[in-house]
């Protein structure tokens, strides 16, 4: 397998419209002639199935909710990031595209990251235009504020619920294509396999969640937005649902898996309070913006955090990184908690926990201003824990949240599978080895609105396409595998639950292949995750049967999914010596513990190529050149 | 179209229902002059049928206006009753009032009420000792009968929780709705459906107590 | 603490179902509800029986796939409050809790506590959207919209489309999730254009998908997890009646 990202030529500035200049067109008169699938109708995959059905092109879209309109993408809060420059303050398209290289800590393609910033200019318009209700001054103008630490302010925000508004427009535009019979909707559908015939992806295998049917749809190509894979780890942000059965089915197929291991950790999320906690919730990283983070001095220090005198607690963040304070990035800030956390400085009754405290900010600028800033989300705190921020500090541990890696793509978003294209999180395009904050949600609409409708048709334009018979064997093939693979998962009938299973997997993901790795701790999960696998495929308890709907049946083909996964991301981080973005190896750090690049050995993207049941995928490596941002080590101090 | 929709449906509701209330409000008026004595109310009685042809293109209107709202009363009913087949082992209510659950008990109480009113004090086919045009007589005599006087209460308290919620929904059912009056569309209604009652019960219980005879 | 469950069982649409009762035993106060069943769930699996249905996803009170009836409130007790929010601190040690999947000839149960809710994107695809193709957008701020206009906008726009105003209904009205898709559009400048077929169309199809019609009962506004006010249906109501009569 080699890896052509297909990058046009010419200076960076046009190479995206050269591009579209030089792609074949498919004329008005055929268009409906190809079927497209789309799986995934989220921010990307509601977009591109909206645009490629308004272009003619008739669009079959599944998704395993039972509306479009509750794929994860509602979760997304603070906001979505665009160099309007509406402040006046500096922005523009070449310094989106230069913050986001370096924030991904030089691990992401110039070429797709500028294109993303020059497109995020169309994003806005086009939500706008949707109907959706960004904020507003009272001059009638688009509000903006800075997120995650960026000098400008370039993030547009609906409320908290951002993703959801900018959702509800894509799912809109997708129903009223639904409506004028362009798109047919399959909803509570999941895509089990990937239709793959004379190399080239012509399909995909479902099964419908309530009847149990195993179904082959056939297309002219494959577009697959199913999401990022952050419930490997069990406890995430990430939406219960949320997995990575679309794109490994897809690898195991064919299609490289880049950059597995880089995986995002929030740092401001609510902390663990039991085993029988099923998810983390995410408080906005716009919360640092006047939140002061901090733990006692004292270790296990017994007294309400009010009553600590300023000389016995230590704002650590503030005390390693003077210039950038609370507002180092994520992984920066996520890794920091974990330091004093390990230490035994935590606080709260789990000893995993740091204080994020208001106190100052509400002395300062009054209760109102901050009711005003962070009223829904001190709400939400006060919900889950009943606990009031206003007047005891916030207590916040770092969670999984975000995969930077994805299905390899090239330039027109294609994978090594010719016809299979992927959009969104479930690619590793543009955010390298970290993402900065409301970015995911302008690359999944980059991807779906402005990308795919022009490359998926140079596709089209250029490749010929014979008919799939309904008979092929291929088809029968998949479909047995399928069902015999559904069977055995029922025929198990073991003692112990898929969840605590998957809990057993987390955890250990978490320890080893979290915020900080190291070989050691690599290689014990390495030994580790196939007997977790082991112990699933014989002591796993799923009950029911197939022909009905089954929530556990589905939850236990996509925790067997991630038991391979797990071991992939572990590879990946064993083979990366060195400290990037996320990734953090213990090995490599420089003398006052920050991350230690290695861009003479690694500045590449890693892409896997699955080799077999039972066989180590096969590593590739795509080099990174860098002429327009240099190679700098991040410094936030 | 707009009939077969139940928006449209309720806002026929709605205008019927406020054609009688608006008559109601004329109604209880003309009515209380029964405290200024025979001569009044007689000749009040009188000038109302001086004009038969209005007299006449009034009723007609009422008439058309009570149908129409009891069909559409039925019909949504029957389509509420319908959209719930299977209905809840508990349910609970957190935003809902009596009035508003008893909409259409109380309808048919007031509109059997009407019924039999027409009959007493308009036709005079249930009144015992009913004088065409003599009004004071007709209605202080029928009030004299306590369980008819009795019956006449009931009906009212029936139209009271009829109106409490009505005259108020039927603002809502034609969107004459703004946050910033709300609050005082509501006292209004209130205040309004009040007074109509309390103004039409005043004399069967004027009559008992025998201030008027 | 202790709890007495009385959850609806059904295998599928077909069979009919009934309420069976479980003990959930030692549940901890900071649970949300969801992770309850969660917990009663492990339980009934280690006991061989199937684990109860219910839709789920975000547990953030954002995607609105969850929803039951909880003691006879959509969403239980706590006020703007998705399932999946609410937490167990809300109930007292040795409660009954009566566990049902929303009640509408509209949302059909499919098993257990999962309803089919796409009676709501059809209502959608007639017309609550607005008609614009990818790249013909006019640049961002060519349209000024006030703050209070765009704030109303969002406050409508704020349903997760979870049907608890449905489910609490007496008349198992749809009118709040409708007229506040048809509030947030249309209060647009970028909405007014179709207003009119929006308006009548989305209307039309909620009657068609057999839902019932609003008398004002006002129990949707007190469940709404996001509190969509009732102010939205007259709204609807009066753009209904305006456009179906007069407007050309
Ligand atoms: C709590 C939270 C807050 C966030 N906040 C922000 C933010 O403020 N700004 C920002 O930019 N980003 C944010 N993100 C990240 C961002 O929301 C996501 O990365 C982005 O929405 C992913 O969109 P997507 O379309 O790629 O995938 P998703 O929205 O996850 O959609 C996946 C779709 O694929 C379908 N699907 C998946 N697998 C299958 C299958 N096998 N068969 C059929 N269908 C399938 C699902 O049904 C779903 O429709 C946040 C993320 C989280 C978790
Ligand atoms: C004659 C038999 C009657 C029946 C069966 C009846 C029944 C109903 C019903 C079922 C409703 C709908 C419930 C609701 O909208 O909340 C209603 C509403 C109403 N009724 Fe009646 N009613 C009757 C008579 C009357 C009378 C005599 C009046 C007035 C004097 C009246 C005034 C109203 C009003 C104002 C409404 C509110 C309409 C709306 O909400 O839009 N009704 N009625
Ligand atoms: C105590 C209360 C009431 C009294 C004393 C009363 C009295 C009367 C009298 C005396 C008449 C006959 C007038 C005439 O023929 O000259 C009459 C007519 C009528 N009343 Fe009442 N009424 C009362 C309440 C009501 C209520 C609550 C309603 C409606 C809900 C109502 C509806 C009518 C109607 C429709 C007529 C016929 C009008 C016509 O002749 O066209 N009345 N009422
Ligand atoms: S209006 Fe409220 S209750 Fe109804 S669907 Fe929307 S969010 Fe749920
Ligand atoms: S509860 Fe039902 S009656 Fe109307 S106000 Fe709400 S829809
Ligand atoms: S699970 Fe998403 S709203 Fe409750």
């Amino acid at each position: 397998m080699q890896l052509n990202a297909n990058i046009p030529s010419g200076p960076i500035e046009q190479k995206w419209d050269r591009q579209r200049f030089e792609n074949k067109l498919v004329s008005p008169a055929n268009k409906h002639k190809h079927n497209i699938i789309v799986v995934g109708s989220g921010l990307a995959g509601a977009s591109a199935a909206a645009s490629l059905a308004e272009l003619g092109y008739h669009v079959q879209c599944f998704c395993y909710h039972d509306s479009p309109r509750r794929a994860h993408s509602i979760a997304a809060q603070g906001g979505i990031n665009a160099a309007k420059n509406y402040r006046n303050d500096g922005d523009s398209i070449y310094r989106l595209f230069q913050d986001t290289v370096k924030g991904g800590d030089f691990r992401s393609r110039e070429a797709n990251v500028y294109r993303m910033a020059q497109i995020s200019l169309n994003i806005i318009d086009q939500c706008v235009a949707q109907g959706v209700p960004f904020a507003r001054e009272y001059g009638g103008l688009l509000d903006n504020r800075s997120f995650g630490g960026a000098q400008v302010s370039r993030t547009f925000y609906a409320r908290g619920q951002t993703g959801q508004q900018l959702l509800l427009g894509a799912y809109q535009s997708l129903e009223r294509q639904i409506d004028a019979r362009q798109v047919e909707m399959f909803p509570r559908t999941e895509m089990l396999d990937l239709l793959v015939i004379d190399g080239r992806a012509r399909g995909i295998v479902t099964r419908n969640l309530i009847t149990g049917s195993i179904d082959t749809f056939v297309a002219d190509a494959v577009i697959l937005a199913t999401g990022g894979y952050g419930n490997v780890f069990y406890l995430s942000t990430n939406a219960k649902q949320s997995n990575a059965t679309a794109i490994w089915r897809a690898f195991k197929r064919g299609a490289a898996f880049a950059n597995p291991c880089f995986t995002q950790i929030h740092p401001t999320c609510i902390p663990v309070t039991g085993h029988y906690q099923s998810k983390l919730t995410l408080m906005s990283e716009s919360l640092r913006n006047d939140g002061r983070i901090w733990v006692p001095k004292k270790k296990r220090d017994g007294r309400p955090p009010e009553q600590i005198p300023e000389t016995e607690r230590d704002y650590y963040l503030e005390r390693r990184y003077p210039s950038f304070g609370n507002l180092v990035p994520r992984d920066v800030a996520s890794r920091a908690a974990k330091e004093v956390c390990d230490r035994g400085d935590g606080v709260g009754e789990t000893g995993f926990g740091v204080y994020l405290d208001f106190a100052e900010a509400i002395k300062n600028v009054g209760a109102p201003v901050i009711r005003e800033r962070y009223g829904n989300l001190f709400e939400m705190y006060e919900r889950i824990t009943a606990e009031n921020p206003y007047e005891v500090p916030m207590r916040i541990y770092p969670a999984v949240h975000y995969t930077m890696g994805g299905l390899w793509v090239d330039y027109n978003l294609m994978s090594t599978i010719p016809g299979l294209f992927v959009l969104g999180e479930a690619n590793f395009s543009d955010h390298g080895a970290n993402r900065l904050g409301a970015s995911a949600l302008m690359q999944g609409l980059a991807d779906g609105y402005f990308i795919i409708p022009y490359t998926l048709g140079n596709y089209l334009a250029t490749t010929r396409l014979d008919k799939v018979a309904n008979d092929n064997p291929v088809i029968r093939e998949i479909e047995s595998e399928i069902n015999s693979r559904l069977k055995q998962l029922l025929g198990i009938r073991g003692k112990r639950t898929v969840d605590s299973l998957h809990q057993e997997l987390g955890k250990l993901m978490w320890d080893e292949c979290g915020m900080v790795r190291n070989a050691a701790g690599l290689k014990h999960a390495l030994a580790k995750i196939p007997q977790v696998r082991d112990e699933f495929w014989h002591d796993a308890n799923i009950l029911g049967a197939n022909d009905e709907l089954n929530q556990a049946l589905e939850k236990a083909g996509r925790v067997a999914d991630f038991l391979e996964l797990a071991e992939l991301m572990c590879l990946d981080a064993l083979q990366r010596e060195e400290s990037c973005g996320c990734h953090f190896r213990e090995e490599y750090q420089t003398p006052d513990g920050e991350a230690q690049r290695d861009d003479e050995h690694f500045c590449y993207v890693s892409a896997w190529e699955y080799a077999g049941a039972n066989k180590q995928p096969a590593l590739h490596k795509e080099p990174l050149s860098f002429e327009h941002v240099l190679l700098t080590q991040r410094s936030y101090k | 179209m707009f009939w077969g929709s139940t928006v449209g449906k309720k806002i026929v509701m709605a205008v019927t229902g406020a054609i009688g209330v608006g008559y109601l409000i004329g109604h209880v008026a003309g009515n209380l002059l029964v405290f200024l004595g025979p001569a009044e109310i007689d000749t009040y009685a009188a000038f109302l049928k001086s004009k038969p042809s209005l007299l006449w293109a009034a009723r007609t209107i009422l008439l058309l206006a009570v149908i129409l709202h009891i069909i559409a009363a039925f019909q949504l009913a029957r389509l509420s009753q319908k959209s719930r087949p299977i209905g809840y082992k508990r349910w609970r209510a957190v935003g809902s009032d009596f009035a508003s659950r008893t909409m259409r008990w109380t309808g048919p109480v007031v509109g059997i009420f009407i019924v039999y009113h027409l009959l007493h004090f308009t036709t005079g086919t249930v009144h015992p000792d009913f004088h065409e045009g003599r009004v004071y007589h007709n209605v202080t005599s029928g009030f004299q009968v306590w369980y008819v006087s009795a019956f006449y209460i009931v009906a009212m308290i029936a139209l009271l929780a009829h109106l409490y919620h009505g005259a108020w929904s039927m603002f809502q059912s034609v969107g004459l709705n703004h946050p910033k009056y709300n609050r005082l569309v509501r006292a209004f209604t209130t205040i309004i459906t009040i007074v109509v009652v309390l103004g039409f019960i005043s004399i069967p219980v004027a009559v008992l107590l025998g201030f008027i005879a | 603490m202790n709890l007495t469950l009385h959850i609806w069982r059904q295998k599928n649409a077909q069979t009919k179902g009934k309420m069976t009762r479980y003990e959930a035993r030692d549940i901890n106060s900071d649970m949300s509800f969801l992770e309850m069943l969660d917990v009663v769930n492990w339980a009934l699996i280690e006991k061989g029986e199937e684990p109860i249905a219910f839709d789920h996803d975000c547990r953030e009170g954002i995607c609105g796939s969850c929803g039951m009836m909880i003691n006879g409130v959509a969403h239980g007790p706590q006020r703007g409050t998705a399932a999946c929010q609410l937490h167990m601190r809300h109930f007292k040690d040795g409660e009954t809790i009566f566990i049902e999947p929303w009640r509408s000839k509209a949302f059909p149960v499919i098993k257990d506590l999962v309803v089919d809710r796409s009676a709501f994107d059809r209502i959608i695809q007639a017309g609550g959207y607005i008609s614009v193709r990818s790249g013909a957008a006019p640049e961002a701020s060519t349209i000024l919209i006030g703050k209070e206009v765009a704030d109303l906008a969002m406050d409508a726009a704020a349903c997760i489309g979870c049907g608890a105003c449905v489910a609490a209904c007496p008349n198992g009205s749809a009118s709040l999730f409708t007229s506040a898709k048809i509030a947030h559009l249309n209060l647009l400048p970028q909405g007014k254009p179709e207003q009119k077929q929006r308006v009548l169309r989305m209307v039309q199809v909620m009657d068609q998908e057999g839902f019932g019609n609003c008398t004002m009962h006002r129990e949707c506004e007190a469940v709404c997890p996001k509190e969509i006010s009732v102010n939205f249906i007259a709204r609807m109501n009066r753009e209904y009646l305006v456009n179906s009569l007069v407007s050309p």
